[in-house]
């Protein structure tokens, strides 16, 4: 697991409260939507995403940057690469 | 003349083109609409035009819209939604003392979880003001749910204007809007709310289905948990025949809102006019004016409601006590405590609520109609004394 700090994003998807899997379901919608080279900040409550969404970005072609944690949420960055 | 229903608050008919609308979708259309082949998928699509007429008619937009199974489900999911999701940035939320039962019933559970609740007080109309709520905000103050209209007096809140301390404050705020859509001009914009409750039984749709609107990026922790349902904020699989008979109901509602607001003002006001001039000690309880166009509610002298509605409902007259999810708990009415109606005379509240089918021919029914009943339950009554008369004289005229 990679921990980062401060990472500019180009969009955030806020996920905090809503049922899994909607966490791996999001973020490819709101990828198509964005150019490639941006990030995406995906913000969640849900531990299991801390492994589901790397795997995720592995499987589907892009570069999952890290994870932040703050006092309410996961933050996880993705950088569109396809 | 033998029958007149006017306790549309509790339940309205469903209209013969919401149920036309609602049936091939238990039969012909009966698909999951989470299911990939075509015949869920053209159910999800169905449930998505809904969704739309559902947020038309009070100005939102369709991915704002939660299908819930009732107005009670609305607001608890608004208020222990809201509550837990924001928990970590405060722990106090604010709640008008006239709320319905969903409402003011969900506080109180947040209280056992380490919630702090300020219950407003109401002037004698039942309006709450402004100032205190905004005096009563504090830093950790994170939601605050006050109703659009009471169920019970009639009274119209100032809304907007509460919406308004509420963001300029960063409080989320809730309405209760189960009485007011499809009676008034209803938009989530012009109301300054972040969320917002409705319900089908009281709009034309069936009972068993409800709505709540929530603003753009508002955290809401799910009360029902499951498969991704209303996308991913509440699990179930969907009451499909409902959802299309609400979503046909608010249709009809929005187009019909004009016309039926000054149609059902005029009979309301026919209703409180000859109440007032025919049945002695009869107070108007609410606003007089700042009210719901098709809502009588009074608290007669001497006499205990209950009594009275079945009199009435032997003349094929239908009323109610208060709401209809307490009206059998024979006990006084929180909301006429609050807006300082005498316990005993808070005894005899009846409330009217008339919807467009209503007609002239029927309220002159229930004015021929009432009357008498009230004076045969105060000859029997031990209070209908001169003493009673004396004690209650301030409070009634």
């Amino acid at each position: 697991m990679k921990f980062v700090k401060d990472i500019p994003a180009d969009e955030t998807l806020d996920l905090v409260c809503r049922m899994c899997p909607m966490h791996l379901l999001e973020p490819g919608d709101r990828l198509k939507c964005m150019k490639k080279g941006q990030v995406l900040e995906v913000l969640t409550d849900y531990d299991g995403a801390l492994e589901d969404i790397p795997a995720w970005c592995r499987k589907c072609g892009q570069d999952f940057i890290g994870i932040e944690e703050d006092e309410e949420c996961y933050k996880l960055y993705i950088k569109k690469a396809k | 003349m033998n029958r007149a229903y006017l306790d549309h608050a509790s339940a309205t008919p469903v209209r013969k083109q919401v149920i036309d609308a609602m049936l091939p979708y238990f039969d012909l259309h009966f698909g999951n609409p989470s299911t990939v082949y075509d015949m869920g998928s053209k159910v999800k699509m169905v449930i998505e035009e809904q969704r739309a007429k559902v947020a038309g008619l009070i100005g939102a937009k369709a991915e704002d819209i939660i299908f819930t199974s009732s107005g009670a489900e609305a607001n608890n999911l608004a208020i222990k939604g809201v509550a837990l999701g924001r928990q970590k940035k405060g722990k106090h939320i604010i709640v008008s003392a006239i709320e319905h039962h969903s409402v003011l019933n969900s506080a109180r559970f947040l209280e056992r979880l380490d919630f702090e609740v300020t219950f407003l007080p109401v002037d004698q109309f039942g309006i709450v003001d402004p100032e205190r709520l905004r005096s009563a905000i504090t830093p950790d103050t994170i939601l605050a749910s006050i109703g659009h209209a009471s169920n019970e007096i009639g009274t119209l809140q100032r809304t907007a204007e509460l919406g308004s301390i509420c963001r300029e404050k960063g409080v989320v705020f809730h309405t209760d809007a189960v009485a007011s859509v499809g009676n008034v001009r209803t938009d989530v914009n012009e109301l300054n709310v972040d969320l917002l409750s409705l319900s089908g039984s009281s709009l034309g749709a069936p009972k068993g289905i409800g709505a709540l609107y929530f603003r753009e990026n508002i955290r809401l922790m799910p009360l029902i948990h499951g498969g991704i349902q209303e996308n991913g904020r509440r699990a179930g699989t969907e009451n499909v025949p409902g959802i299309v008979g609400l979503g046909t109901a608010a249709e009809f509602a929005l187009e019909e809102l004009p016309e039926k607001t000054e149609y059902v003002r005029k009979l309301r006001d026919l209703l409180i006019a000859g109440i007032r001039e025919r049945v002695d000690k009869a107070k108007l309880t609410g606003h007089p004016e700042q009210r719901l166009p098709g809502h009588a509610s009074f608290c007669f002298e001497a006499i205990e409601g209950e009594s009275l509605i079945f009199l009435l409902t032997q003349g094929g007259i239908y009323a109610n006590t208060g709401s209809a999810c307490a009206s059998k708990a024979l006990k006084t009415s929180p909301v006429l405590v609050a807006i300082g109606v005498p316990p005993d005379l808070a005894q005899g509240s009846v409330v009217f609520t008339i919807d467009k089918s209503n007609t002239f021919e029927e309220i002159g029914y229930v004015l021929e109609k009432l009357p008498p009943a009230v004076n045969r339950l105060r000859m029997m009554s031990p209070l209908w004394g001169r003493e009673a008369l004396a004690y209650t004289e301030a409070v009634c005229t």
